[in-house]
């Protein structure tokens, strides 16, 4: 036998999923390549110029705001994902039992209502307590966050959970292992790359989120989203390109350093 | 012996109490930040509208409700099926399923691919598709109006490779939404699809092969169904959100042709109309509720079954 | 690594939330996304010795269902001239008497007595403009004063016709085109507007905001939208040039407000008179492109506005424009209803 039968590959996915990574990329290339472009127009190319990260630099508005949606993003990220595993392990691999399909149903709700519908919502109960308590911070938006990035930390994690193996974790009750133990030396392992889905993907959607932002945001808490809201309807400048690529950036930065830890770990 | 069935309920009862403790978070912030508010939105859809947005508080209404299925018209009052909300309607539902469609085609792949490769790189091809994410939606899609507009890339492209003689329009059209939907939504498939691949046991996949079946058969057969969970979640990220859709039709569609999510926001801005605004939602919500929990349903079911 | 991670975000949350720890000087203003210049911000910093916060909101629905909701921390917010009356009437803006300020004189005659704030009472002119015709001049070389570009376009026009997504303006504009007056619920002539406005839909490609890349690349041949956009898109197509239609134009100006909760409501009366000074009203202009109400600023706009065609409107069309009121609940219910069935 020459080739050796790779049991793993099936016809053309590798070149369909080439092609997605293709896909992706594609627009963010047009995307960073506009940053550096020497007129002021998004579509328009004038040539090389690096004036719109000056720009960008110093814009301090931009900058905070941007800094706020990471910051939000970070918490509204952790908590989702925190609350989601506990969830997913409270409602898979067990009979069917009373208050499971409502849990359910509860869970993934916020996915189900359009954003506008909530953010209205939001924004009259969180209006009337700053009203009584007098407290703006952003507190209310990071509440906001994390019950909608909840779901969607919840789904991965629970379709990694859903027809995972229960030997592993009956061996290790034969052994004499506390719940606990279990847990943490053989479920949380396995699940891992669950929540990892999870995680990023809730960090990235409260990152994105415009509306509710706009409408439970309170003086001065403007995140890049809704600054590039607010921008829509006037002029748009490559300087929004410009922060997008530092943005860029810096996630590429996260993941080398990531990457490189982990490494050690190894 | 009935201690032991005695034992064995008491166990489980324990095991419920102890889900319950467990999922108490999730319950709770969703409560306070999500559904909590919603009950809101379903009172103001009884009342009247207020003259400038916001309601009249307290003072009840149907018309809100009503306005959702059906219409008088406006010049000679006859009353009728609200065409315009059904047209809309039908517009959002089929965009949405060519999303789910079209996400999932390519997502497949793609996530089967970064679950294939070797174990330590898993996390660094994961990344490598939310990077993208990482930048705005905003600019994303502007971005992709870039590739899709005349002179842009695709046409461009497809014209100096003789495929077509003249630009095909296709920015300001419903499948330059649907490409937009999918460039948006494409990770929620992505992710839960690679958590559900990581773990495939791929010496069922090689006893596949020992039984002399195909590769098609192999997919068909035993990794499509052993994934089944990933897919229906992603299905579920892509399909739902994308009914409520509404930075990405408004840019990427010229704004002419509504969808379900600018049809509500209307209602809250220009239109001043809130009940109908909250009425249509809870109409989505309902519908797509019911959907959910009859999968929820048969999955319990299965699920139990195989766990036993 | 994860704790101390978690202690980093804590600390910067804190300080950005914090935020205002500064002197006892501080403003709050509610405006438009993009529309106020930092230039003048800074400016009016460093004069009075206050910390200014720009809170943005891209409609004015959207600004008037935060501030009734309350809790909202503004002191200042500038809502277009068809809401002003809504605000009052809900008992949301401070009865300011901008009129009786220090630097009142400097507003233009023309600005003074406007229909929804007779003599100035409530606010001041921030910028204001009109939604009027933009034409590439390559594509078309007829009469462009006219809203029969968008209604009844010319074939070398249609299919390439972008028009702003906004109700009013261009049911003004279609109800003015076949003879009507705005708030009308003339049924008959209703029902002509919505036929209009179906049947030339199809020759429109867009509806959507951010029209000036779209001319510079010829995405768009026409469109139908505000004036200040039109200087730069002529910037970047020398061939695009303005038309004001005859039939009907709407005018649109912004106004600044002082909110009735205002917790610096004695920093907002100085901005509100900071900025009828003329040369702090043309830091406004030159950042936004428009036209400002401030006597006197001419000479310190910037070079591609002064004498703009855009911007000063020519002597035969002056009375085709309009500011548009805000016609009763069931009007606008009305003109919702042939709106939504324009759009969907």
């Amino acid at each position: 036998m020459g080739k050796r039968f790779d049991i793993r590959a099936q016809p053309g996915f590798a070149t369909i999923a080439m092609f997605t990574f293709f896909l992706l990329y594609l627009p963010i290339v047009t995307l960073v390549a506009y940053a550096f472009n020497a007129g002021d127009s998004i579509a328009v190319w004038e040539g090389v110029s690096l004036r719109w990260f000056v720009s960008a630099a110093n814009n301090d508005i931009v900058q905070q705001a941007a800094l706020r949606s990471l910051i939000i993003a970070a918490f509204a990220a952790t908590i989702s994902t925190t609350a989601a595993t506990m969830a997913a392990l409270a409602t898979t691999r067990t009979r069917p039992y009373r208050g499971l399909t409502f849990k359910y149903a509860f869970i993934n709700q916020p996915l189900m209502v359009p954003e506008i519908v909530t953010a209205v919502a939001l924004l009259i109960v969180f209006s009337r307590i700053k009203v009584w308590t007098g407290y703006s911070g952003l507190g209310y938006l990071i509440a906001a966050h994390t019950a909608f990035c909840i779901p969607f930390a919840y789904l991965p994690i629970r379709a990694r959970l859903e027809g995972m193996d229960l030997t592993l974790e009956r061996a290790a009750a034969d052994l004499y292992a506390t719940p606990w133990m279990t847990f943490r030396r053989i479920t949380l392992p396995i699940l891992r790359p669950g929540i990892v889905a999870g995680f990023m993907l809730a960090f990235v959607i409260s990152l994105d989120d415009v509306v509710i932002t706009e409408f439970v945001k309170s003086g001065g808490q403007d995140t890049l989203p809704t600054y590039m809201l607010g921008q829509l309807r006037r002029i748009v400048t490559p300087e929004i390109n410009a922060i997008a690529t530092v943005f860029l950036m810096l996630s590429v930065a996260i993941v080398t350093a990531f990457f490189f830890l982990n490494r050690k770990k190894a | 012996m009935a201690s032991a069935q005695e034992s064995a309920r008491i166990a489980e009862r324990r095991d419920i109490r102890n889900r319950w403790l467990l999922s108490a978070p999730a319950l709770i912030i969703i409560l306070l930040a999500a559904i909590g508010p919603l009950f809101i939105m379903l009172a103001y859809s009884f009342m009247a509208k207020g003259d400038y947005g916001d309601v009249k508080f307290g003072q009840f209404s149907l018309d809100g409700w009503f306005s959702v299925f059906f219409q008088r018209d406006i010049f000679d009052d006859t009353i009728s099926l609200a065409d315009a909300h059904l047209t809309i309607f039908w517009r959002s539902v089929r965009l949405s399923l060519a999303t789910t469609v079209v996400t999932l085609v390519l997502g497949f792949p793609t996530a089967y691919f970064i679950a294939t490769r070797p174990q330590n790189k898993r996390e660094i091809w994961l990344f490598l598709i939310t990077i993208p994410f990482w930048t705005n939606l905003l600019i994303r899609t502007f971005a992709m109006q870039e590739v899709i507009r005349n002179e842009g890339i695709l046409n461009t492209v497809l014209l100096t490779l003789g495929v077509i003689r003249s630009p095909i329009q296709i920015l300001y059209t419903d499948t330059a939404i649907m490409f937009g939907m999918v460039y948006v939504y494409l990770p929620l498939m992505v992710l839960p699809l690679y958590a559900a691949m990581e773990k495939l046991d791929f010496r069922l996949v090689e006893a596949g092969y020992d039984l002399y079946a195909g590769r098609l058969q192999v997919l068909r057969r035993i990794i499509i169904p052993l994934v089944k969970p990933g897919i229906i979640a992603g299905s579920i990220l892509v399909f739902i959100p994308s009914l409520g859709a509404y930075v990405t039709p408004r840019v990427l569609g010229g704004g002419k042709n509504l969808m379900l999510g600018n049809l509500i926001e209307l209602q809250f801005g220009q239109g001043r109309n809130w009940p109908l605004g909250a009425a249509i939602s809870i109409t989505l919500m309902v519908v797509v509720m019911t959907a959910l929990l009859i999968y929820v349903r048969s999955a319990a079911r299965t699920g139990a079954d195989n766990n036993g | 690594m994860k704790w101390k991670l978690a202690a980093l975000t804590t600390a910067l949350a804190l300080a950005t939330s914090a935020g205002a720890a500064w002197a006892d000087g501080e403003l709050n203003i509610y405006n438009w996304g993009n529309y106020t210049s930092p230039e003048l911000i800074k400016k009016f910093e460093d004069t009075y010795k206050v910390k200014v916060t720009v809170t943005d909101y891209d409609s004015n629905d959207t600004a008037l269902a935060k501030v009734r909701a309350g809790g909202h921390g503004y002191d200042i917010v500038v809502p277009s001239a068809n809401y002003v009356q809504i605000w009052v009437k809900e008992g949301l803006i401070e009865e300011a008497r901008p009129d009786q300020m220090e630097n009142f004189k400097n507003v233009d005659e023309r600005w003074v007595n406007v229909p929804w704030d007779p003599g100035r009472h409530y606010t001041v002119p921030w910028q204001w403009g009109l939604t009027g015709i933009f034409v590439d001049t390559s594509l078309y070389k007829g009469d462009i004063n006219t809203s029969a570009i968008f209604l009844d376009p010319p074939e070398e026009l249609a299919g390439k016709i972008n028009v702003a997504p906004e109700m009013n303006d261009v049911l003004y504009a279609t109800i003015r085109y076949l003879g009507g007056k705005w708030c009308t619920d003339d049924r008959a002539l209703l029902k002509k507007v919505r036929d209009k406005l179906v049947e030339a839909k199809p020759k429109w490609i867009a509806m959507d905001y951010g029209t000036i890349e779209k001319f510079a690349s010829r995405d768009y041949g026409a469109a139908y939208y505000w004036n200040g956009a039109a200087i730069r898109a002529r910037e970047k197509n020398p061939d695009v040039r303005f038309g004001y239609p005859k039939e009907g134009f709407p005018y649109f100006m912004d106004s600044v407000a002082l909110l009735k909760d205002a917790k610096n409501p004695e920093n907002a009366r100085l901005f509100m008179n900071f900025i009828m000074a003329p040369e702090n009203a043309a830091l406004i202009s030159n950042f936004a492109k428009y036209a400002n109400g401030i006597k006197g600023s001419e000479e310190f706009l910037a070079d591609d506005m002064k004498g703009a065609p855009e911007l000063n409107v020519p002597k035969e069309y002056q009375d085709a424009g309009e500011f548009l009121e805000s016609c009763s609940p069931e009007v606008h219910d009305l003109y919702t209803k042939i709106w939504t069935e324009v759009q969907k």
